[in-house]
């Protein structure tokens, strides 16, 4: 049986659900066929995970039907669609880290022998039973919080399937997992697709969707733009759809000149709060007017060491040096008054104060200055002035410069960080993800600016686990696996196989 | 292939417990030491130790009920001395203990269902709530409060036949009146509950992270109102064994800190109600001791300093001196369904 006519087991009919001030779904119509995967594509705030929850009951819509296997739904709660056989996996993983797999797997649905006693060896028998029948690789009796995050991911499809689920959801399932994960990920998807099952797969990557989509649908501002399939499909038309003007996918830069190291960090051992060493001994090197891109699956180091050369976490050993003078137990102003600019990890975190006004977040690392203050006293013009530019500038869109960060979006929240960061002279840019998480559109123009500081001069180190970004963007790359930097390489070199490998931990 | 899986095993249970089990031997050496030297003081001594831990641990299993589920209760204190008041004023009118009794684990239940709703559904600070518990309690025991009232007749010893004949523990473990034999019972049921049935598991995935038990269809909120009420409701036995098994009347603030010293026995027990109740035995017998040092008269450090002894242990187990204790991640954290 050909996908093409095989039963429509899920069907979404004009759909619309409007938040305070926002029409986050507007008259969606949707198709899932069994034994189908269909590809949900669209950037953030496009609707794509206000559909899957109103799919998934955990959202109301205030219009439209929801018809699951000939059956028109009114979903109360997320039982009832686990009753009619949908499961999601969640982008956050929501799995008890203090329990074990099997456990996990049986909350909400448990065995019980009599007396109500939770049947723990049943549990984690029909757990085994699962992971044999479809090939997901788990131990039922393995704590939650032990297991790696690919791992996790097969709990969380088990946790579907252990509610005989044939209709799975996966939202952005592979934004925390190396491309090996995700290729595994990608043959279990087809393994079930295989038995029957029916997958909707939410995704802004545009390589993945051509690479596993039956179908792919694509969402932008709350509407269904179009469907299409991966035959009919090219990256470019796809990023199009999504934005809704051309998007220049590939980063144009020119051949980097690097100079003078600017940024030398030598031996550098840093542990994190449960006193565990996660960067283990590193050595590296940042030359001016070069980009080096720090590759590595998330939680390998990563955090601490960028958290380590901005004076936010202090060393164990080893020493870092800024054109040769040495801030090894700096405090981040001095680092900062150095010349080095930081985009955080976090931005709602670490980047902004999610409760001042634009125009506050864009001196956050300069207020205490000249000009913008005399002594204690800020001078209020100034800010403002200086926001308006920056606003205009880095085109922030935003009613006004008084407006709270918090009420940015997540591509204008970056904008703003990068303006900050940017409006003064730096030397050197220490950038951690810095498009996690925002649309295409602004990810290009985070890009742009990040080499446009190169081609200033500026030594850039930047940290992502997007593969795309460090291979467009670096000059050259470094891995980084379990604390360590396996190898460095200049781009020419890098390739996604190899950076896959050695992410994986394996000498490529 | 078949491996089983089962909770706390006996090495996680030895990194867990590995100071508590230490501790619990030298008191054990100590209790056999003392009943060869004299058999009567310690027989006392430990009689007294079970008598004063009884509401300690029941405190600590009301607080434990509600922070596993993620709710953070310091208004134990409250509860039980209101429930100790409501007990004991039903009493006074009615002349029923069993009435009386239920009075109070009622009163318990329902200032737990108040906590319950300012945390869950008004999502207040938790701190706050618990806060505005203890007041409460405070101000309406105290207004009301008249002088001279006693409660008709008190809960009595009933001894176990034979078992009570047993030297030693006989006495201690089987000749108890029936709230302390209540507790007794309850530790092992909740901690059969908590840890062997759905609904624990229910109620620990609610304590540690609400969404994923929401994603599974857990209804988040009856969880936790639910081990709220319960916890209020222990809370409330506690006070009533205060005024109508130890004391026979009721005082003003007649609590005196044994709803917070009830929150270090559960820290101190790891959140568990076994450990709990081994904690709760060990304050027990500072204060068992306590009192028999200063009846004895033989100690020549003035008796406020050994007044202190509980209230040291209670600021040192506070203060993390006692092991790594992890408290359930969502406790204080208003659940919000979206």
């Amino acid at each position: 049986m050909t996908k093409v006519d095989a039963p429509i087991v899920l069907e979404a009919k004009g759909v619309t659900k409007r938040f305070p001030g926002v029409l986050a779904n507007d008259r969606i119509d949707l198709k899932l066929r069994q034994g189908e995967i269909l590809a949900l594509l669209g950037e953030n705030g496009a609707g794509k995970s206000t559909l899957m929850n109103i799919l998934y009951g955990l959202y109301h819509p205030d219009e439209g039907e929801i018809w699951i296997k000939g059956e028109h739904l009114q979903l109360g709660s997320p039982r009832d669609a686990i009753a009619r056989g949908v499961g999601m996996v969640h982008q956050h993983f929501q799995l008890v880290p203090v329990m074990t797999v099997a456990e996990n797997v049986m909350l909400g649905a448990e065995v019980t022998r009599a007396g109500g006693r939770l049947d723990r060896r049943e549990a984690a028998r029909r757990v085994r039973a699962l992971s044999d029948k479809y090939g997901l690789r788990v131990d039922p009796s393995a704590v939650v919080e032990d297991l790696p995050v690919g791992t996790l991911q097969r709990v969380e499809i088990i946790k579907a399937l252990y509610r005989h689920a044939d209709i799975l959801i996966l939202d952005e399932p592979t934004a925390v997992l190396t491309p090996q994960e995700a290729n595994d990920l990608f043959r279990i998807m087809h393994d079930l697709t295989e038995q029957g099952v029916s997958i909707i797969f939410i995704t802004h990557k545009l390589k993945e969707v051509l690479a596993v989509a039956d179908r792919i649908g694509v969402l932008r501002g709350g509407r269904m733009v179009g469907t299409t399939t991966p035959a009919e499909a090219t990256e470019a038309s796809l990023a199009e759809m999504m934005v809704g003007r051309k998007v220049i996918l590939q980063v144009e830069k020119s051949a980097a000149h690097p100079g003078r190291p600017v940024l030398q960090v030598e031996n550098l051992t840093v542990r994190d709060e449960r006193n565990h060493v996660m960067v283990a001994d590193v050595s590296l090197e940042v030359r001016a007017g070069e980009i080096l891109g720090i590759a590595g699956v998330q939680g390998n180091g990563q955090r601490e060491l960028v958290e380590a050369l901005t004076g936010l976490r202090p060393i164990e050993s080893g020493r870092i040096l800024v054109e040769g003078q040495e801030y090894t137990s700096a405090s981040p102003r001095q680092i900062t008054e150095m010349g080095v600019a930081h985009i955080p990890e976090d931005r709602e975190k670490h980047g902004l104060v999610m409760a001042y006004s634009i125009a506050d977040n864009m001196v956050l690392n300069q207020y205490y200055q000249s000009p913008y203050a005399s002594g204690p006293v800020l001078d209020q013009d100034k800010i403002e002035d200086h926001g308006r530019l920056l606003v205009k500038e880095y085109d922030v869109r935003t009613p006004s410069i008084f407006t709270l960060a918090r009420n940015l979006s997540g591509g204008n929240k970056q904008k703003v960080i990068v303006a900050r960061e940017f409006s003064r002279p730096v030397k050197l840019l220490i950038a951690n993800q810095p498009t996690r998480g925002i649309d295409v559109g602004s990810i290009e123009f985070v890009h742009k600016q990040i080499v446009a500081q190169r081609d200033r001069g500026v030594a850039v180190l930047l940290v992502s686990a997007e593969l795309d970004e460090v291979l467009s963007v670096s000059d050259r790359v470094a891995v980084m696996f379990d604390g360590r930097i396996v190898k460095t390489l200049p781009i020419a070199e890098a390739t996604r196989e190899r950076l896959g490998m050695l992410m994986a931990g394996s000498e490529a | 292939m078949e491996t089983t899986i089962s909770p706390p095993r006996i090495r996680t249970w030895l990194n867990d417990f590995g100071i508590s089990a230490v501790i619990a031997v030298v008191v054990i050496v100590a209790i056999f030491w003392g009943y060869v030297t004299s058999p009567q003081v310690t027989t006392a001594v430990l009689a007294s130790t079970l008598r004063q831990s009884t509401p300690l641990v029941l405190g600590a299993l009301c607080g434990l009920m509600g922070e596993r589920s993620g709710i953070i209760n310091i208004g134990i204190e409250g509860q039980m001395l209101l429930a100790a008041f409501i007990g004991f004023l039903a009493n006074v009118y009615t002349g029923n203990l069993l009435l009386a009794v239920l009075a109070g684990v009622l009163t318990g239940a329902i200032m737990g269902a108040l906590l319950a709703f300012m945390s869950v559904t008004l999502k207040m600070d938790q701190i706050i709530a618990g806060t505005v518990i203890n007041i409460l309690a405070f101000g309406l025991t105290g207004y009301y409060y008249q002088q001279g009232l006693t409660t008709q007749g008190k809960l009595l010893p009933i001894s176990l036949g034979p078992l009570a004949e047993i030297p030693l523990i006989g006495p201690v473990l089987f000749r108890n009146p029936p709230i302390t034999f209540a507790t007794l019972i309850l530790i092992f049921v909740i901690h059969y509950v908590l840890f062997y049935t759905r609904w624990g598991l229910r109620t620990r995935a609610v304590g540690e992270h609400p969404s994923a038990a929401d994603t599974v269809g857990i209804n988040v909120y009856f969880v936790r109102y639910t081990n709220v009420i319960i916890g209020g409701a222990i809370a409330g036995l506690a006070g009533a064994y205060l005024t109508l098994e130890a004391v026979g009347s009721f005082e003003r603030a007649m609590t005196n800190g044994r709803g917070f010293v009830a929150l270090a026995v559960m820290i101190f027990g790891k959140w568990t109600p076994l450990g709990s109740w081994g904690a709760a035995l060990l304050f027990g017998l500072t204060t068992a001791l306590q009192t028999q040092l200063q009846f004895g008269g033989r100690l020549a450090i003035p008796h406020q300093f050994i007044g202190m002894l509980p209230y040291v242990l209670t600021i040192v187990v506070l203060a993390g001196f006692v092991g790594r204790a992890r408290p359930p991640a969502a406790i204080g954290q208003p659940y919000e369904t979206e």
